[in-house]
């Protein structure tokens, strides 16, 4: 179980509680949490479950392979360090506390 | 405020319902399904949901207090029986609900082998529905054996968890190769390959005959049309849909290859839409069906925006995937009217760029989404890449983005 904070662009922030074994997309999407849409459902096909990860958490964030990079290379307004795909990381209790912040589309 | 009735409720319903409420609807909104179970997601069910790798409330479009939180009746295990156009009402089972805009998002229907041939035997399947799924799952044991009746996507799909499951697949291809109807030969290429490496015996050009059954109540074999006699524990038909207009129809709504609609998804009827694999449209001049995710999520939302009167035109973007084994394919665009095929090798990841003349019609990437994304950029701003580009490996396709 973890405690995550999403922040839309509009500056709204979303605390839940999402169970280990989810996706941080699963959390998103199970919390009604608006902003990720996940057209794919979490295949890693699409882009748009895109966020930043909070800079003090991206260390911590469990490394994206070279499928989600490349994908994400195409996401809106995408950030080197910062961005991933909430489908890809999957949540632990090591995540507790994690803070992602939402692009302002998704495409 | 008007009330608003979904009929189906899959991928699009779905969508669509949580549309309105996004655009900020405040009249009644209610969704009708025949399924006993949340919305879910359809693309997993063949495979990771097949797969054992994913568990049922993993599949839910959204929890169930997405619907209570948002006021929208969600009525599974409920059957749309009828519409009643003039009275703008839809029979429901044993009671009628009145609308003032109605949605049909009713998917689409798998074809089944006909009963003269087997079909009705135990232990023939179709993939659609959880129930279709949950009925086969337990099926999918090491060392049975599957006959797979179709090499298009669902079936192929179907054959790669079965042959990573340990079982002795067939897959049996009436037309000259797997995939004939929506790929190149080069596509099909790679898949046949693919399975063959890993044990499926892929017999192209030849059908069934017929099935065989113990009792004539549970499959046991079939005779494949070159005469081959084949043992089966049991057997897997995946030949296709065909759009789900039954309804449409005996409400008396044009129908054109799925229930007609014009650029922002309504029907012949002024108070009445569809969207999703049961709606047809424009397309560059065509009228098209598209049975996909995509699909059902955009028109639904075109189709939610109009309803409450905002309308703006549906300009398809289509895209599709698949999974198979460590195999991710993903497809940009539409290739019909193809005239040649480039091929793009970098490492590991292939891709076939698909063009009409100079013009580039559609991209299947396999484990390479950077020519995926790239493609689907270029064909959806209308954007052709000379070949000689896209067949260089060294050559970064990125910067034809901005060209």
């Amino acid at each position: 179980m973890a405690k995550i904070t999403y922040v839309e662009h509009s500056g709204t922030q979303h605390e839940v509680e999402v169970a280990s074994g989810l996706t941080v997309m699963e959390g998103a999407r199970d919390n009604n949490v608006p902003g990720i849409e996940a057209d794919c459902g979490g295949a890693c096909a699409c882009s748009t479950c895109h966020v930043y990860i909070d800079p003090a958490w991206v260390e911590k964030v469990p490394a994206k392979d070279a499928m989600e990079e490349d994908m994400l290379d195409f996401a809106y307004e995408p950030d080197p360090v910062r961005s991933r795909l909430t489908c890809q990381i999957k949540v632990t209790d090591a995540l507790d506390g994690l803070v992602v912040q939402l692009p302002e589309k998704q495409i | 405020m008007s009330d608003i009735v979904v009929i189906g409720a899959g991928q699009a319903g779905a969508s669509l319902v949580a549309r309105l409420r996004n655009l900020g609807h405040t009249g009644a909104i209610s969704l009708i399904g025949e399924e006993p179970v949340l919305p879910y997601q359809r693309p997993p069910l063949s495979k990771k949901y097949l797969l054992g790798e994913m568990e049922l409330e993993r599949l839910y479009l959204r929890p169930r207090s997405f619907y209570e939180e948002n006021g929208i009746a969600l009525l599974t295990s409920y059957t749309a029986v009828s519409i009643d156009r003039s009275g703008k009402q839809v029979v429901v089972d044993d009671r009628q609900i009145s609308y003032d805009q109605l949605a049909i998002c009713t998917g689409s229907i798998p074809r089944h082998l006909p009963q003269a041939i087997g079909g009705g035997l135990a232990g023939v399947h179709v993939v659609r529905t959880l129930a279709d799924v949950d009925a086969m799952a337990p099926g999918f044991t090491q060392g049975r054996r599957v006959l797979i009746v179709g090499g298009g996507y669902i079936g192929l799909e179907a054959a790669a968890v079965a042959a990573l499951g340990g079982m002795h697949v067939t897959l049996v291809e009436m037309s000259g190769r797997i995939l004939q109807r929506v790929a190149c030969p080069e596509t099909s290429e790679y898949f046949r390959k693919l399975h063959q490496g890993h044990g499926v015996d892929i017999r192209e050009q030849c059908g069934l005959q017929h099935l065989t059954g113990d009792d004539k109540t549970r499959v046991t074999g079939a005779v494949l049309t070159d005469g081959t006699e084949l043992p089966a524990d049991m057997v897997i038909v995946g030949i296709g849909v065909t759009p789900a207009t039954e309804l449409a129809a005996q409400a008396g709504l044009e129908i054109q290859n799925g229930i007609k609609t014009d650029a922002r998804g309504r029907t012949s009827d002024p108070s009445i839409w569809a969207a999703g694999d049961c709606a047809s449209f424009p397309y560059r001049g065509e009228r098209i069906r598209l049975e996909s995710v995509g699909n059902a999520i955009d028109q639904a939302e075109i189709v939610a925006e109009d309803m409450l009167g905002a309308g703006t035109d549906y300009v398809a973007k289509p895209w599709f995937w698949s999974d198979q084994y460590d195999c991710k394919l993903q497809i940009a665009g539409l290739n019909a009217g193809y005239t040649h095929v480039v091929t793009r090798r970098v490492g590991e990841a292939v891709s076939f760029w698909y063009y009409a003349g100079d013009k580039l019609l559609a991209v299947d990437a396999m484990n390479d989404p950077r020519a995926y994304m790239i493609g689907k950029r270029l064909i959806e701003t209308g954007k052709s890449p000379d070949p000689s580009e896209v067949a260089d490996a060294g050559a970064d396709l990125k910067p034809l983005l901005r060209a």
